[in-house]
């Protein structure tokens, strides 16, 4: 036995020569990873090479459709549905953006100033998501219609003339307009826009506003060089989580709208289940996809949040 | 900002005070803290020295009194637009952006237009020149710390706050951090307010310390005055360790107040007895442990007249380099601390040796006993 340099080794309760245990559980994460891959492969990826091969077939529902790589289905798709997807866009847009004004006070509200009323807030904010999503929307139905007290307001404060002027609204009615679309998107993503605002506000360490106060801020300008910024990731995140399923929405723009308020997402439903044209509806929804993609990684890009921390 | 000549940055708070609900955390204090000082509020967690410190800073409002800067009565003036800047514990270093703009920050909020020489010259008053577009999680922490305090320095400020900064930080760079905090006061001449636990970074970098407990502030003066003059058990155990002897009044001589403890008698000047002295009355006595000296009881002969003594067993020793310190069971008090330089090892003191131990009268003081003898003992570790 050479001399002793370090302190020997805790006695174990084992018998000594033991061999160390075997690495067991090193598949585990494997395993665990199992169930969600065979659920993403099962109905995301073998519905998506479905769609994908659907997308270049030719035929018709009588002879049967064939893979014959018919890529001008797209360009086909695009020419004709270019101004569904543009509304899309600009409603899904509107809708963010409303949804951005209205949730990021009430988030702020809960994060810092609600106290004990806080969780109070918060099921008030998820209590929309306990009835059925088509109810809420035709609910909507009932609160724009046409010699309902809303429109009657609007048209007493000839709000109506100005977003009659502007294009949005159409005569005395509000119900099957822009207006009544992108009041139904907003209403219906603001808590997808709520939940994340009021995650990244409520991180925010409140020693950080004594902070900035004490090096001059007063509380505006607080907000804007270090609230603001650091809720950026809520920001994004409740914005995309808006944009994106409102930019494919159909319901609000069914319900609430008007032919001359089909969202892309109308047509896509539309091309499926009525004209049964399985190709067009499939390239469109590629196209969609495509287009948020775009869309969203230049956002992210821009808006630098993979920078915070 | 107009800056009168003198006494511009003194801070005076005149009977102010803070209660949440029933809870009182600051009673009625008043203090002057003299422009250009370097000034500690000492205590255990909860003892109200950092509300004391926020309501300096405006992120506190007084529940009474007044807080005054220099001339100007800045009670109920928001943070943004006092004259002082806080670092505070923890830092609170703005993580969205880099170490640069965390320092430029007070300047562009009151509009400086150039700041980049102000920035780059407070940055190398901190050594971090090189760091200055670092994130400050990319930071070490002594680093984050000279960060916040140039963030804080750079607006010149009349009086900087200093709430725990040094908290956070292990004891090497702890120490290293004070001497350099001490530096930078000394070279910017700005008033410090140094709120902390630790009495030793207390003493080492403060002129004036205030010991505060319980919301009050239990003592002030110089950490020498202190440590060698404490006025109450709090002071005495909390600003480093004290042998609190309970004794009874006798008679005076001359400059001297002669007391009973068991059957020996002590001595001190009458003048270091802060406690009521009227004869039969009592009395804590206090040594503080490395005044004692010890002689094993077979040399007692040897030690010199007119030193306080008494007599024990030693009950504990522990050797811990540059001193001995050794626990002291005596029959009028047990568990006497004793602190040996070690000069001159007798091996004769080893746990159970009988020994004398014996000090100057000079070093002794004297505590009222109407407070509780263990007051601020052992609340050091906490916070």
């Amino acid at each position: 036995m050479s001399t002793l340099t370090e302190a020997p080794p805790p006695l174990s309760p084992e018998a000594p020569g033991e061999k160390p245990p075997r690495r067991r559980g090193r598949f585990t994460p494997y395993w665990l990873l199992l169930p969600g891959m065979l659920w993403l492969i099962v109905f995301f990826a073998l519905p998506m090479v479905y769609q994908a091969s659907t997308s270049v077939q030719q035929g018709s529902l009588e002879q049967g459709y064939k893979v014959t790589w018919h890529f001008a289905t797209y360009w086909d798709a695009l020419d004709a549905y270019w101004p569904q997807f543009l509304r899309s866009v600009c409603y899904a847009a509107a809708a963010t953006v409303l949804c951005l004004l209205l949730g990021y006070p009430l988030a702020y509200l809960i994060a810092f100033r609600a106290g004990r009323w806080r969780n109070l807030i918060m099921v008030l904010v998820i209590a929309p998501f306990f009835t059925s999503f088509l109810i809420r929307t035709l609910a909507w139905k009932t609160i724009l219609a046409d010699n309902g007290p809303v429109v009657h307001v609007l048209n007493t404060l000839h709000v109506l003339d100005l977003t009659g002027w502007l294009g949005w609204t159409a005569g005395d009615r509000v119900l099957a307009t822009p207006l009544a679309v992108v009041c139904g998107l907003t209403y219906n993503f603001l808590p997808f826009m709520i939940l994340p605002l009021y995650t990244s506000l409520e991180r925010i360490d409140g020693r950080l506003h004594e902070a900035a106060g004490d090096l001059y801020a007063r509380p505006w300008t607080t907000f804007r060089k270090v609230t603001f910024p650091l809720s950026m990731p809520g920001v994004v995140s409740g914005t995309l989580l808006t944009f994106i399923p409102a930019a494919g929405d159909y319901v609000n723009a069914e319900l609430l709208g008007s032919t001359d308020t089909r969202m892309i997402g109308n047509v896509i439903q539309t091309q499926f289940l009525r004209v049964l044209d399985y190709p067009t509806a499939a390239a469109l929804s590629f196209i969609l996809m495509a287009a948020i993609l775009a869309m969203v990684t230049l956002y992210i890009r821009r808006s630098g949040t993979e920078d915070l921390v | 900002m107009k800056t009168t000549p003198d006494n511009s940055g003194d801070v005076r708070l005149s009977k102010i005070s803070k209660t949440y609900g029933s809870f009182t955390a600051v009673h009625p204090l008043d203090l002057t803290v003299p422009e250009g000082s370097f000034f500690a509020l000492l205590g255990a967690s909860g003892c109200g020295k950092t509300t004391t410190l926020r309501m300096i800073a405006g992120l506190e409002e007084p529940t009474t009194g007044t807080v005054r800067l220099g001339d100007q009565d800045v009670t109920h003036l928001p943070p943004y637009k006092r004259p002082v800047n806080t670092v505070f514990q923890s830092y609170a270093l703005f993580p969205h952006l880099d170490i640069f703009e965390n320092v430029a920050f007070g300047l562009r909020r009151r509009g400086v237009k150039s700041v980049k020489k102000q920035v780059e010259e407070m940055l190398e008053l901190v050594q971090l020149g090189e760091q200055a577009r670092k994130k400050p999680h990319q930071l070490s922490g002594g680093q984050q710390q000279r960060v916040a305090v140039a963030r804080a320095l750079i607006n010149h400020p009349k009086v900087l706050l200093l709430d725990e900064p040094l908290g956070a930080l292990d004891l090497k760079l702890r120490r290293q951090m004070q001497l350099e905090l001490k530096r930078i006061q000394t070279e910017v001449g700005i008033t410090f307010v140094h709120v902390t636990h630790d009495q030793e970074e207390a003493m080492t970098m403060a002129d004036t310390v205030a010991v505060m407990n319980g919301g009050r502030v239990e003592q002030l003066g110089a950490p020498a005055d202190l440590y060698e003059n404490p006025r109450t058990t709090f002071v005495a155990n909390f600003l480093g360790t004290s042998n609190l002897i309970e004794a009874e009044v006798g008679t005076r001589s001359g400059d001297d107040l002669v007391l009973r403890a068991g059957d020996g008698k002590l001595v001190l000047p009458t003048a270091r007895c802060t406690a009521p002295a009227a004869a039969g009355g009592k009395v804590l006595v206090g040594i503080r442990p490395e005044k004692i000296s010890l002689t094993h009881a077979d040399d007692a002969g040897e030690i010199p007249a007119g030193r306080n003594r008494l007599t024990g067993k030693i009950a504990d020793a522990s050797f811990i380099g540059v001193s001995t310190q050794y626990v002291v069971d005596s029959p009028v008090c047990p568990g006497l601390s004793v602190y040996v330089q070690n000069v001159e090892r007798d091996g004769r003191l080893v746990p159970g040796a009988d020994v004398v131990l014996h000090w100057s009268p000079a070093h002794t003081f004297a505590l009222d006993a109407a407070q509780a003898i263990d007051a601020g003992t052992g609340e050091e570790v906490a916070a």
